[in-house]
């Protein structure tokens, strides 16, 4: 089967590929891109683990054809950081120790980037319901509860 | 196998291109993409159509039309939807519900289906090329369905959308089961009218016709729902899947639907 070409800004950064037609996100980021930071858990939507923000929108990239994506702006953990300095979210999962495994964290901190990119403020219910579509099974989601919170009130200090 | 997907700028051909075996139309990947990376090797070739009319809400006064590519998210967050957003917001997590769309919904097996649940309450239509069919009939035959849907609609219920889902995992889990009504009182308190529709309690959602019956001249109290409990689970035949057991899923059906009517 020919190949497509399918072209989206990833992190900022032009990216072009050419792809078999039908290949999900998931599998173009990582496979073909070399973008290792969405993880492929489920493939089915259960986990959360590939989430990847497009267009200013949590997806799941596991479910997302890469080819429906032409033009978008897809962000990933991977670009969070800037410069060698980890992102607010990033420095406080470390310090909440919001990581153990490390497989469900990248998927974390993406959907509690977009609750924070729209709601800077948010309280403890807000963050319960924005990670809900992503499953943990290492720690308890206390202290990812809380790197949330955390980086919250990091973001608003940097603001004031 | 690969998975090859063609898109159209209308309706018209992407009906056409249905047509060929081994086509699906694609909506927001939550089941048919799910599908194939289950394995699914029946499906070879997705359809999707860019129509704008797909993607459009109308409201006017009381009646609602919902174009079938809307979004779990987009109702969730419409500002004339309020009655559905609790229904919209029961379907998976943020991610999920910014690509589940409304047409998608129509055709997820129990234990998905929960927006549909409330769409079968308020006794939707539903339209496709071919024309508009009432909910439950195009839920009873929408195995055989190959043409697409394009929108749903329905008018607002003066006195509300109840609607309750039930799930183990909190905040957001698969259903155990949920229910919505739409119910109208007469001036003294009695039930002049009731649809009560199902989810999990089949393969599809189903309405609660032998309950809907027994409500029917009766007060919303203890005492006055008695009847319509009893006879809940009358005609039901729900799934048994590693979140409920039919049994227990039959057990509780009364339990919730109290609650919901007392509410």
């Amino acid at each position: 089967m020919a190949k497509i070409p399918v072209q989206f800004t990833l992190n900022g950064a032009e990216k072009a590929e050419f792809i078999d037609s039908g290949t999900t996100l998931l599998h173009a980021l990582r496979d073909k891109i070399g973008d290792t930071s969405p993880k492929g858990g489920c493939h089915q939507g259960t986990c959360g683990a590939c989430s990847v923000i497009i267009d200013g929108e949590l997806r799941l990239s596991c479910l997302t054809l890469a080819e429906t994506c032409n033009g978008a702006a897809i962000t990933t953990t991977s670009g969070l950081s800037q410069g060698g300095v980890l992102h607010p979210l990033q420095r406080a999962f470390l310090d909440a120790f919001a990581t153990q495994c490390g497989f469900c964290t990248p998927g974390m901190i993406m959907a509690a980037k977009v609750l924070l990119d729209h709601t800077p403020d948010p309280s403890r219910d807000e963050v319960v319901e924005a990670l809900s579509g992503n499953i943990c099974r290492c720690t308890g989601y206390e202290p990812i509860i809380q790197a949330v919170l955390t980086a919250a009130r990091s973001n608003s200090q940097n603001a004031a | 196998m690969a998975l090859a997907l063609q898109t159209f700028s209308t309706v018209k051909d992407a009906n056409a291109a249905l047509k060929a075996a081994g086509t699906r139309y694609l909506g927001g990947g939550t089941l048919v993409v799910r599908g194939a990376n289950e394995g699914d090797v029946s499906v070879s070739s997705l359809i999707r159509s860019t129509e704008p009319a797909l993607s459009a809400i109308t409201v006017s006064g009381d009646n609602v039309r919902i174009g079938a590519s809307l979004t779990m998210a987009a109702i969730a967050g419409h500002p004339n939807l309020v009655a559905l957003a609790r229904a919209a917001r029961a379907v998976g997590g943020p991610a999920i519900r910014n690509m589940a769309t409304v047409g998608g919904n129509l055709f997820a097996p129990a234990p998905y289906g929960d927006f549909t649940v409330a769409l079968l309450a308020l006794d939707a239509i539903v339209s496709t090329e071919g024309g508009e069919k009432p909910i439950e009939t195009f839920l009873a035959k929408r195995q055989s369905n190959h043409a697409i849907v394009t929108e749903v609609g329905f008018t607002l219920p003066a006195e509300g959308l109840r609607f309750l889902k039930v799930s183990r995992v909190k905040p957001k889990g698969v259903s155990v089961l949920s229910i919505a009504a739409v119910l109208e009182q007469a001036p003294d308190g009695t039930v002049s009218s009731a649809h009560i529709a199902l989810g999990c309690m089949a393969d599809r959602p189903m309405r609660a016709k032998a309950a809907e019956e027994a409500l029917l001249g009766r007060k919303l109290t203890s005492d006055g729902i008695a009847p319509a409990l009893a006879v809940a689970s009358d005609g039901t035949s729900p799934v048994t899947d590693p979140i409920a057991s039919a049994w227990y899923r039959n057990e509780v059906l009364p339990v919730h639907l109290g609650r919901l009517l007392l509410a």
